[in-house]
């Protein structure tokens, strides 16, 4: 099954290509953007081949530079690594291109340009080198190898969310700063108590170790903690909603699309693979209370904002709920279905939220502030972006056919089939909040203001249209591609069916 | 992909593709929209006859996809979605018509036609839905499409009347889709084509089904405007007219009155349901609707107001004739009635429309004398009211009778009680209007009259109330012929083996 | 295997008041520094585990390769962190070294 370093060295690739564009785009200082467009293309066309791979030779690992651990960094790809891959691939080249239309649409107002044109030059490399994190992290094999990506990753998106300049943005990315150190501490604690008891750092030496030793609990709830915070699940979720909703439109959308994923995925693949021996069933039942309370407490708060970008915050919050709920319900599905339903919500919600960001990114250049009851007549502007809108909200609100719908079917299915019906009524009132919420602000756009319409501004760029469309098409129309994603999740199905061997009561 | 697939997906892209290439189109090229529409529904309504050809001759046409183990799109094309699929193209070529002449001038036409052809697709998909996961599909699809069309003024009022619509039928979506789920968790996967799950179940989790029944009802309820899950139709009249006719005819409350008839007659199957022993209450909720709307219907002044209680209670003639689905011809009557109202009830609503096009009128005590005023709408609006109340030779007395008859059949003679009351109240309510419009005297000036076209009103608003009113005679006149609604409902009934 | 226990304590209670620090403290400069102490805590755990395993005066080298790469990491945060601050004090009035002022508030508007 695992082959030899040649074949697998292109496992390194989605590593290594946007840190070499990261340092280039530093070091130059005209075309950046095609550096990072060339890179965000490479990226996916390589997580294509690795698919590819995948599909044909089974999963794969590389030891870079021929060290095998415990002391060598390990890579590894499988079904999930390589599906939130994609996500970050596709997700990715939307927003590198909606970046491109943002940045030129602000420099292109003489007021302020040589401060965009700064924001600009930031942009693209702290861009990249998020990119190289999360590749890392969703790549790496090793747990100390995780906290490096973790660390990359918060300091970049840290530094991202700052980059507009303006005191709350600078508040909230301080906070957001603070808390994502603080939870890679609390996370390196854990590493330390987990190096402790087992002495290895591989995680595939360690899921065979984990098992066994006594003590782990405590590792796995350092660890847990520490991502949970940087996951932003209620009630740890409080510096979220300002840190993305005031950061830059791009910004915003890497923040909710992405950054909250990685750390999600990782808390996933712990209590799924590594400790599963040891994750008892009052603990999943905690994970998927609180998920429950995120899902309502997100949803009300997001129907409750005045700010469009506040609104589109709080419902990230509401949704990672959803991912959460996933997890008392695993324990009576088989291996493949818990990651379908996490993977399913996860590529959803990134696609929608990155359109719904993006669109409210644009409506926000188009009337100069995101007023909710304020934005009468942009249906007839800005066509496209409400489009995008509205198909991601129908996505985030889990109507068929999007992704989320086959999650949720999925979840509900599950509860069915364990009679926990409490969680279908969470389920179900998320989505009917999510409507309200998604609505209020639809029903707006249909507004036809009265009396003269603003003096027509020039359209949009079509960069700043088109790749909102786009990724909602794609989160839209997930579910009727559902056997494909549900195909390489079982390729890589990572020992999950032997952790529950016939688990079904 | 053999042809019959094709066939099917032809039937969808008929819409869909005009749909979004109007999207596109830029407001003031009305002519091109106008031929696109057209073309797209003549289209779609000889491919569809094509289809209807094929079923009867017994050809299969099935399109699969699996999405997940156990859940599968499918698109299936049997009698029963043939009539309806026939019904909805046929209206939606005269709604448009009608619409390109009442929407003349007024702006975001792109949107509404893009958001209108983009609603018969999903109207026709319901039709085809060959299992309940793609009614799900097609059924939250409608409301999306039916939103932006509710709203289209934009007003204050128009937007409280979307939201509440959205929240009734997004509410009844998610009742829907629970249902769904538990009724697979408990039976496993059930497709149309089966006419109801094995009755071996219903001795292990009877109870659990009868619970999944009722909300697999309300489900669709919300949209079949079954009381009391009807609130959020008769605020629904701000929208333009073509809008009220797809919405009351073409599209939703028939799509949830299709709904009933799949889940009664393909879901469960009669002899679960008889089993059972849910069918009286939903016996009852039919007939409590049926009273209810027509009691509310006589308090209204507004026209559109008093059509939309009407439609209330006509709808649930569908549910009554379901809830004897053991009588072939209470089917029959059921089944018939889908059709029937959807083309008395579109006249009303295009006569309707017509009025406060022309005239301003929208209040039945200004319509004091406007037949004379408007002679050739005012003998459609006749018809489809005297069709509501069951007078012969019209449609509307043919499904009554049908009802009736298998009311007798099963000895149930409530239900004459009930078809005699409520046909009394229908004439109540409309027969005033009737006198008043042809034998009353014109009270002033009208309130906002307008001279459109050359005729009373303009070709496209007249043309379509004429063609569906002579439908609604014709076919009452031709229902025992070899080509006629009837005579397929039979055929469908038939393939029930009832 | 004393000395050990002594110095994972003394790194647990520095990684406590560490965290007691940023809970409580509203000022950048204490949060960052707290963040600091807790980070100091958690690599001198690190460097007491590397006694354990192979006993008998060997070390285990790989929580060397994790302390020395945890400094690098603390210390570039720990620049970002005051880079921030100092734009923090710059654009709201917090005065960084004197005072308390709340930097709590942080207002959800005004983006």
């Amino acid at each position: 099954m695992i082959f030899h370093v040649d074949s697998a060295s292109w496992i390194i690739a989605p590593v290594i290509l946007p840190l070499i564009a990261g340092l280039l785009c530093f070091l130059f200082n005209r075309k950046i953007f095609i550096i990072a467009l060339a890179a965000a293309l490479a990226n996916f066309l390589v997580v294509c081949f690795l698919i590819w791979q995948l599909l044909n030779f089974g999963p794969m690992r590389s030891y870079i530079g021929g060290w095998q651990p415990p002391l060598g960094i390990t890579l590894r790809t499988d079904g999930p690594a390589l599906l939130m891959l994609l996500m970050t691939a596709i997700t990715g080249l939307g927003v590198t291109l909606y970046a491109r239309g943002y940045f030129s649409h602000r420099i292109s107002d003489p007021v302020r340009a040589f401060r965009h044109q700064r924001q600009q030059r930031y942009f693209w490399p702290l861009w990249m080198l998020l990119l190289t994190g999360l590749n890392g992290l969703f790549l790496s094999g090793d747990i100390f190898n995780l906290y490096v990506t973790l660390e990359l990753i918060g300091i970049s998106a840290a530094s991202l969310a700052a980059l507009s300049g303006k005191p709350a943005s600078q508040r909230a990315s301080f906070r957001y700063l603070l808390i994502s150190l603080l939870g890679s501490l609390t996370y390196l604690l854990g590493i330390v108590f987990l190096y402790r008891t087992c002495g290895v750092l591989d995680l595939t030496l360690l899921r065979n170790l984990a098992g066994n030793e006594s003590g782990m609990g405590a590792a796995l709830a350092l660890l847990s903690v520490g991502l949970l915070l940087k996951t932003a699940l209620v009630p740890l979720h409080f510096w979220l909603p300002p840190a993305h909703a005031n950061a830059l439109a791009p910004v915003s959308v890497i923040l909710s699309a992405l950054v909250v994923k990685a750390s999600f995925y990782l808390l996933f693949r712990f209590w799924f693979e590594l400790f599963a021996p040891i994750v008892t069933m009052p603990a999943l039942n905690f994970m998927g209370t609180l998920g429950a309370i995120a899902i309502l407490w997100g949803a009300i708060q997001a129907m409750r904002q005045h700010r469009l970008k506040l609104m589109v915050a709080y419902s990230t919050v509401s949704q990672l709920g959803y991912l959460f709920v996933a997890f008392p319900l695993s324990r009576i599905t088989e291996g493949a279905e818990v990651w379908s339903i996490v993977i399913f919500m996860a590529l959803t919600h990134a696609c929608a939220k990155s359109a719904m960001f993006m669109a409210a990114g644009s409506v926000y250049l188009h009337l100069g502030h995101d007023r909710i009851k304020d934005l009468g007549g942009v249906r007839a502007s800005l066509p496209v972006t409400v489009f995008a809108y509205g198909i991601a909200g129908v996505s985030l609100m889990g109507l068929p056919p999007s992704g989320a719908f086959i999650a949720k079917w999925m979840l509900l299915s599950s509860s069915f089939a364990s009679s926990q019906w409490w969680w279908v009524l969470v389920i179900m009132t998320g989505s009917l909040l999510a409507m309200i919420y998604v609505f209020r602000v639809m029903s707006q756009f249909f507004v036809i203001p009265e009396g003269d319409v603003l003096d027509t501004p020039e359209p949009l760029s079509p960069l700043l249209e088109w790749p909102a469309l786009i990724l909602a098409l794609i989160s839209l129309f997930l579910g009727l591609f559902a056997p494909w994603p549900l195909h390489i999740l079982s390729q890589g199905s990572t020992g999950l069916a032997l952790i529950f061997p016939g688990a079904l009561p | 992909m053999n042809s019959g697939q094709l066939l099917l997906i032809a039937i969808l892209l008929s819409s869909f593709i005009p749909g979004i290439i109007i999207f596109c189109l830029p407001e003031e090229k009305h002519r091109l929209r106008t031929r696109l529409n057209l073309c797209g529904s003549i289209l779609k309504i000889a491919l569809i006859l094509v289809m209807n050809a094929g079923i009867y001759y017994g050809h299969v046409y099935e399109i699969r996809i699996p999405l997940i183990p156990g859940v599968e799109l499918l698109l299936n094309g049997d009698p029963l979605s043939a009539l309806f699929a026939t019904l909805s193209s046929v209206l939606w070529l005269l709604t448009t018509i009608y619409a390109v002449g009442y929407l003349e001038g007024s702006p975001n036409r792109s949107h509404f036609f893009g958001y209108f052809s983009l609603c018969v697709t999903v109207t026709i998909g319901i039709a085809l839905a060959g299992n309940l996961v793609t009614f799900l599909l097609f059924y939250e699809m409608l409301t999306l499409t039916t939103y932006p069309l509710v709203i289209h003024r934009g007003t204050e009022k128009s937007l409280r009347a979307g939201r509440n619509y959205l929240i009734y039928a997004f509410s009844g979506g998610a009742v829907f889709l629970v249902a769904v789920v538990w009724l697979q968790a408990v039976v496993g996967p059930v497709d149309f084509s089966a006419a109801g799950f094995s009755p071996s179940y219903l001795d292990s989790h009877g109870p659990v089904l009868t619970i999944i029944f009722v909300l697999l009802i309300i489900g669709v309820g919300v949209k079949a405007a079954l009381v009391p899950l009807h609130g959020w139709l008769p605020q629904a009249m701000v929208a333009p007219a073509p809008v009220s006719a797809l919405l009351h005819a073409v599209a939703v409350v028939k799509a949830g009155a299709f709904g009933i008839i799949r889940i009664v007659l393909d879901v469960y199957g009669a002899q679960n349901l008889l089993l059972l022993g849910v069918l009286p209450l939903l016996a009852a909720v039919a007939t409590v609707t049926i009273f209810y709307g027509s009691i509310r219907a006589l308090q209204q002044d507004d026209l559109k107001r008093r059509l939309a209680y009407s439609t209330i209670s006509q709808v649930s003639y569908i549910a009554l004739g379901m809830s004897m689905v053991d009588q072939p011809l209470a089917v029959i009557g059921g089944l018939i009635h889908l059709v029937h109202q959807g083309l008395m009830k579109i006249t009303l609503f295009f006569c309707a429309g017509n009025l406060a096009e022309t005239l301003g009128i929208h209040r039945i005590s200004e319509m004091s004398g406007v037949a004379r005023r408007m002679p050739l709408t005012m003998a459609a609006f006749s018809i489809g009211a005297l069709g509501m109340i069951g007078i012969p030779p019209t449609v509307g007395f043919v499904s009554k009778w049908y009802l009736g008859l298998g009311g007798l059949a099963g000895g149930n003679w409530w239900l004459l009680l009930v078809l005699v009351v409520s046909s009394l109240l229908n004439a109540w309510y409309f027969l005033p209007i009737l006198t008043s419009a042809w034998f009353g005297k014109q009270k002033g000036e009208w309130p906002e009259e307008m001279y459109i076209g050359r005729y009373e009103t303009s070709l496209m608003l007249l043309v379509p109330p004429l063609v569906t009113a002579f439908i609604v005679l014709a076919a009452g006149l031709v229902a025992n012929a070899q080509i006629s609604p009837l005579a397929w409902v039979r055929f469908i009934v038939r393939g029930y083996g009832l | 295997m004393i000395t050990t226990l002594l110095y994972s304590l003394t790194g647990l209670i520095l990684f406590g008041m560490g965290f007691f620090t940023l809970i409580i403290h509203s000022h950048p400069l204490r949060k960052i520094l707290a963040v600091n102490v807790m980070g100091t805590g958690v690599f001198l755990i690190l460097v007491a585990t590397a006694y354990i395993p192979l006993g008998q005066g060997e070390i285990d080298p790989v929580p060397h390769a994790m302390v020395l790469t945890g400094i690098v990491v603390s210390v570039s945060v720990t620049a970002l962190a005051l880079i921030l601050a100092c734009r923090v004090q710059e654009t709201s009035n917090i005065t960084l070294l004197k005072g308390t002022k709340q930097s709590e508030d942080i207002k959800e508007t005004g983006a």
